[in-house]
């Protein structure tokens, strides 16, 4: 379990999770804004490289909690310091410590007012999201998943654009009220069973009426933070507002937490209730492709029209978690690793081009591309990742999870198509007027191509994918045994209670 | 098979493709030497591998999930062998031409990567040993046609042909992903050898699923190779380069769309062949109708590309379960030689009258462009089935086909087109190299340089010749079936008109029909004289028909509409009204109960009383 060298008791995890926040008590003290950005890009570079020996000690033949610390936490409470994780935690593990040093760097010239908050920011995040991935006690889980909202909403509302402050606020309500279902879930889940523990929660036979009403509550919250169809207002909002690095772990990370959600929680904890309900969420998890490719062609702000390509894409992963189809479910944990890697990609280009015009509009950025060369490579290249493009990362997780959804029936499958139309339809729109664009605009003389820094910041995303697209094969591997266990929990063996309405 | 040479062929492009774009993006010639150099090779180690008649399958694994593992592998058979000799022989006497008639272009290096990337793409379609490879390296087609039609990108109709072609062909492209999705969830593999073995000893594993199968498998096919209705993208094409319309746009990549039908010739059954015998044979009429008022030079060859799509995709559909599609992949490669000379020639044309591309603007080139001249007629007579030219004895075995399959009407429409086919392109021929001079460029025409004079000679003699090579055969052996050869080239001459005379004469007298209508309309025209003749129809056909503007309106209902009505449900209905309007709720609930924090002492006490009356008749009434 362990590399060799150390006790097989060393406590990865706990290093991984609460090793950024002692960066970030160190950064507190630091007096120079140069030193403030080195220090945080080597801690976040550090914690990424702790996390490999995780990924080398982990043993991918199975589905059990690995790495796992149990202590006890507040004893009269019954809470338990529990760590652990399985592929599907791993490889969110590894896309969340991947991504933060390439949003330090995205912040480099991008941030210069309180720097050293902003990184501390940065840093509070990491462990929150890490420890939302890694705890397996609930309350433990309810705490790290309520400490990402905070820096979160500091992050948009001081580092922002013109409506921070409303957009943060709207951000901060809207997952608020979505935590109060889940803190409700957790609660009843608790009377209803006597433990906090996740482990003991899955495979419990609870009574269906209760499942439903649990199921449903923590359909509230994840359906807001994925976000789906309806309830994903706050999403354009907080994304165009948010500054660079912000809209990257928003789309990176955050919103993966939602169908992170649905994997750890709803689907072995309630798998009768979600039997009885998937067949909706797969409609309405079309409904957020069609409905997510059909606002975004109609959007003229870049950073609109990548964050509504997210209501589309995170409709692929929900739809393939609610296939419950091995196909399905391995397409959406694929996708939701591509969708990180892709958006956060797009997210990046998007801030590189504001800094240099100063604008998002999509016809003011017409033609730079003739000017930036490299950036309208590496521009093109996400476009067509985000577009599903064979030989990219997207297209494998889009082909499994419509392959699951073609499994599970073929209208679902059948409505699904056109998203996948209007993705290329949108991206070409936006890749056109970017790269190749109208006249010669006199705005865009002078404007400079990617330096080292920034080619360095997307060169890893571009690598990945490109490696995911041509070999997907060792990171499915890293979570096929969870997704199987996953399909065990919910017994999808047996054929969906209630035909698609 | 040799494995080495096999992956050379494909790799030799990527290569090049690379290595322009790493290292020589400002110097043009090191960049045409890549392009040239790379396909030259592949079309050599093609060679190689037909003379020694290599078949065979070699792989390595790519994908290897739980439940779906697929190879990346190299196929060849007979099919994939003459396809590649195909694609690279065309292609490099493509390659070579555009070294001509691109110079002086500051996009150069851009234009030869283009060029080894769709190489690299298409060799890769006809190499594919399972669909998903094959998907990939469709797609990747796409997109090298989408950079090389958009080459201009300054010239805004050149940046939204490549759109238009690129978003439609996406449209196709996901029937086509939805059929592999299909295949895949009945059969449980996606290897072809797998797929057609499996078929075969076990037909009815298909049931129901094999008809939808067929016709999603089409739907691809319907896109690539530009069949009605999916047909507008390719006219518009014409905007790129015109050795990239010859290569992609009339030799190879709209061909894949056969090939592919050819290549899975196994998963189709008898309904959906009937659907694809009358999508062919309505597209080859409609292009050939629509070709007869177009002024561009290369617009009318698109639609005659068209039209000869539509020729070889009825051909696939008339082959009927059990038959086989050697006919169609018969006339793919005797039109890939023929059409690409005509492009090329086409193009020596634009080249001599600095980009002037209306025929009525033209006139008299004959004497001007001897060389071009010349072989654009031999490209002209193959395309009309002229004895003994290549394109006689592939619209042939079509039309023979057709015959045997008692498809009369399909036939009718066959002899229909072949009619119209000779009418258009002598009115090309006449109008732009006969006849006077109709404006002042044709005056300063000069013959262009060897390095494209020397591919249109090149191209010629296959276009000649082809026929006599025993091509059809070669297929035929793909399929399991030997034909006997005809003794001496006489024999094989006649052999069509004792073989089934009705189709051959039909063809024949159908082509002199139409070449005499043109002989008398166009020989001392200066103008159009079929407007004033046909009245508004033939405003129609100059218009397409309208179908461009119906799909715009189309669109423009539909997808625009909708896209904008959602946006505006977003924005208001969804974040003004429902999140708002909650947050309004509270807000004015807090607002409300503000009111009752009077800070009055009586008030409070009177509330409290109250409550406490409430509580007790609550508690005690129960």
């Amino acid at each position: 379990m362990s590399p060799p060298g150390l006790p097989a008791s060393f406590p990865w995890l706990s290093v991984l999770i609460f090793s950024p926040l002692a960066a970030a008590v160190v950064v507190a003290v630091l007096r120079r804004e140069r030193a403030v950005r080195w220090w945080t890009l080597a801690a976040t570079l550090a914690v990424a490289a702790a996390a490999v020996p995780v990924l080398v000690g982990f043993d991918p033949g199975t589905p059990a909690f690995q790495f796992v610390e149990d202590r006890p936490w507040i004893p009269p409470l019954g809470l338990r310091y529990t760590l652990g994780v399985d592929g599907l935690s791993l490889v969110l593990v590894l896309l969340t410590v991947g991504i933060l040093p390439l949003c330090v760097l995205a912040s480099w010239r991008y941030i210069t007012t309180r720097v050293r908050e902003f990184m501390i920011g940065l840093l509070v995040m990491e462990t929150a999201m890490v420890g939302v991935f890694c705890a397996l006690d609930f309350v433990l889980f309810f705490l790290f998943w309520e400490a990402m909202l905070i820096p979160m909403a500091l992050l948009i509302g001081v580092w922002g654009g013109p409506r921070k402050v409303y957009a943060a606020l709207k951000f901060f309500i809207y997952t608020m009220a979505g935590s109060v279902f889940l803190l409700a879930a957790i609660i009843a889940l608790y009377r209803q069973a006597g433990t906090w523990d996740l482990r003991a929660l899955m495979g419990r036979e609870l009574p269906l009426a209760f499942q439903v009403w649990v199921f449903l509550a923590f359909f509230l919250s994840f359906a807001i933070k994925v976000p789906m169809v309806p309830f994903h207002t706050w999403l354009p909002a907080a994304h165009v507002e948010a500054p660079t690095a912000g809209s990257v772990i928003l789309a990176s990370v955050l919103l993966k937490m939602g169908t992170y959600g649905f994997l750890r929680l709803s689907l072995p904890i309630t798998p009768d209730a979600t039997r009885l309900l998937a067949p909706h969420l797969c409609w309405l998890s079309v409904a957020a492709i069609v409905y997510g490719g059909l606002t975004a062609l109609a959007q003229s702000d870049l950073k609109k029209l990548v964050a509504y390509s997210s209501v589309g894409h995170m409709g692929f992963a929900t739809l393939g978690i609610f296939t419950l189809t091995r196909a399905g479910i391995e397409g959406a944990v694929l996708q939701m690793i591509n969708h990180g890697i892709t958006t956060g990609a797009l997210f990046i280009c998007v801030g590189l081009l504001y800094e240099r015009l100063h604008t998002r509009e999509l016809a003011a950025a017409a033609g730079v591309g003739r000017q930036v060369p490299v950036f309208a490579g590496f521009f093109g290249v996400f476009a067509l990742s985000s577009m599903a493009f064979p030989g990219t990362n997207s297209f494998i997780g889009e082909f499994l999870a419509l392959a699951g959804a073609f499994q599970f029936s073929l209208p679902v499958a059948l409505a699904a198509v056109p998203g996948v139309v209007l993705a290329a339809a949108y991206m070409l729109r936006m890749l056109q007027r970017v790269a190749y664009g109208g006249p010669q605009n006199p705005d865009h003389t002078g404007v400079g191509d990617l330096n080292l820094r920034e080619v360095l910041t997307l060169a890893p995303l571009l690598g990945l994918v490109f490696w995911i697209g041509l070999q997907p094969g060792p990171l499915v591997r890293l979570f096929a045994a969870s997704v199987g266990h996953l399909l065990e929990q919910t017994a999808a063996g047996a054929p969906p209670l209630a035909a698609a309405p | 098979m040799n494995a080495f040479l096999t992956w050379l062929v494909l790799l030799a492009p990527a290569g090049a493709a690379v290595v322009i774009t790493l290292t020589a993006l400002r110097r043009p010639a090191t960049a045409a030497r890549w392009s040239i150099g790379a396909i030259l090779v592949a079309f050599a180690a093609s060679l190689v591998l037909f003379r020694a008649g290599a078949t065979g399958e070699t792989a390595v694994v790519w994908l290897d999930l739980p439940g779906l593992r697929v190879d990346f592998g190299l196929r060849l058979d007979p099919l994939s062998l003459l396809m590649l000799l195909v694609v690279t022989g065309v292609g490099s006497a493509i390659h070579i031409y555009s070294w001509g008639y691109m110079r002086g272009d500051p996009g150069l290096p851009r234009y030869f990567a283009g060029l080894s990337l769709f190489s690299f793409a298409m060799l890769g379609i006809v190499l594919a040993t399972n669909l998903l490879q094959l998907f990939v390296f469709w797609e990747l087609v796409g997109v090298s046609s989408y950079l090389l039609i958009g080459f201009w990108y300054e010239r805004p109709a050149a940046a939204d042909a490549a759109k238009k072609a690129f978003l439609t062909n996406r449209v196709g492209d996901f029937g086509f992903l939805l059929g592999i999705i299909l295949v895949w969830s009945v059969l449980g593999t996606l290897n072809l050898a797998e797929l057609s073995a499996k078929l075969r000893a076990a037909p009815p594993a298909w049931g129901a699923a094999a008809t939808a199968a067929g016709l999603l498998v089409f739907c691809g096919a319907v896109g690539k190779s530009a069949q009605f209705p999916l047909h507008v993208w390719l006219p518009d094409a014409m905007e790129g380069p015109t050795p990239v319309s010859a290569l992609i746009h009339a030799a190879t990549m709209v061909a894949a769309g056969v090939y592919l039908l050819c290549r899975l010739f196994f998963l189709l059954n008898a309904p959906a062949l009937e659907v694809i015998a009358w999508t062919g044979g309505l597209t080859a009429l409609l292009a050939a109708l629509l070709a007869l008022q177009q002024n561009d030079i290369k617009r009318i060859l698109a639609y005659s590309t068209l039209s000869q799509l539509g020729y070889m995709v009825m051909a696939v559909g008339l082959s009927g379960a059990g038959g086989h599609p050697a006919p169609a992949m018969y006339h793919l490669t005797t039109h890939a030689f023929f059409k690409a000379l005509l492009f090329l020639a086409a193009g020596a044309v634009i080249h001599a009258l600095h980009h002037e591309q209306d025929i009525w603007k033209m006139g008299g080139l004959a004497r001007k462009l001897p060389v071009t001249f010349w072989t654009f007629l031999a490209g002209t007579l193959a395309l009309c089935g002229a004895p003994p030219f290549s394109g006689f004895f592939s619209k042939d075995t079509i039309l023979t086909l057709a015959w045997e399959r008692e498809h009369y009407a399909l036939l009718a429409l066959g002899v229909g087109v072949a009619a119209l086919t000779a009418f258009y392109m002598f009115r090309l021929v006449l109008v732009a190299f006969t006849g006077p001079a109709k404006s002042q460029a044709p005056d300063h025409a000069h013959e262009a340089p060897p390095v494209m004079t020397v591919p249109l000679v090149a191209l010629a003699v296959p276009t000649l010749l082809a026929g006599f090579w025993g091509i059809d055969r070669g297929y035929a052996r793909q399929y399991g079936a030997e034909a006997a050869a005809a003794h001496g080239w006489a024999a094989h001459l006649f052999e069509p008109f004792a073989h089934a005379p009705m189709a051959a004469w039909g063809g024949l007298l159908a082509a002199a029909a139409g070449f005499v209508a043109a002989w008398t309309l166009y020989r001392r025209a200066v103008s159009d004289p079929l407007p004033g003749l046909l009245g508004a129809p033939a405003r129609w056909l100059r218009d397409r028909l309208y179908f461009d503007e119906l799909y715009a309106a189309l669109i423009a209902a539909t997808q625009d509409l909708l896209a904008r009505v959602v946006a505006a449900v977003d924005r208001w209905v969804l974040a003004a009204g429902l999140v708002r309007g909650t947050a309004g709720v509270f807000e004015l609930t807090g607002r409300l109960l503000r009111h009752v924090h009077t800070g009055n002492l009586q008030t409070y006490a009177l509330l409290l009383a109250a409550g406490a009356v409430v509580l007790l008749w609550w508690t005690l009434a129960r």
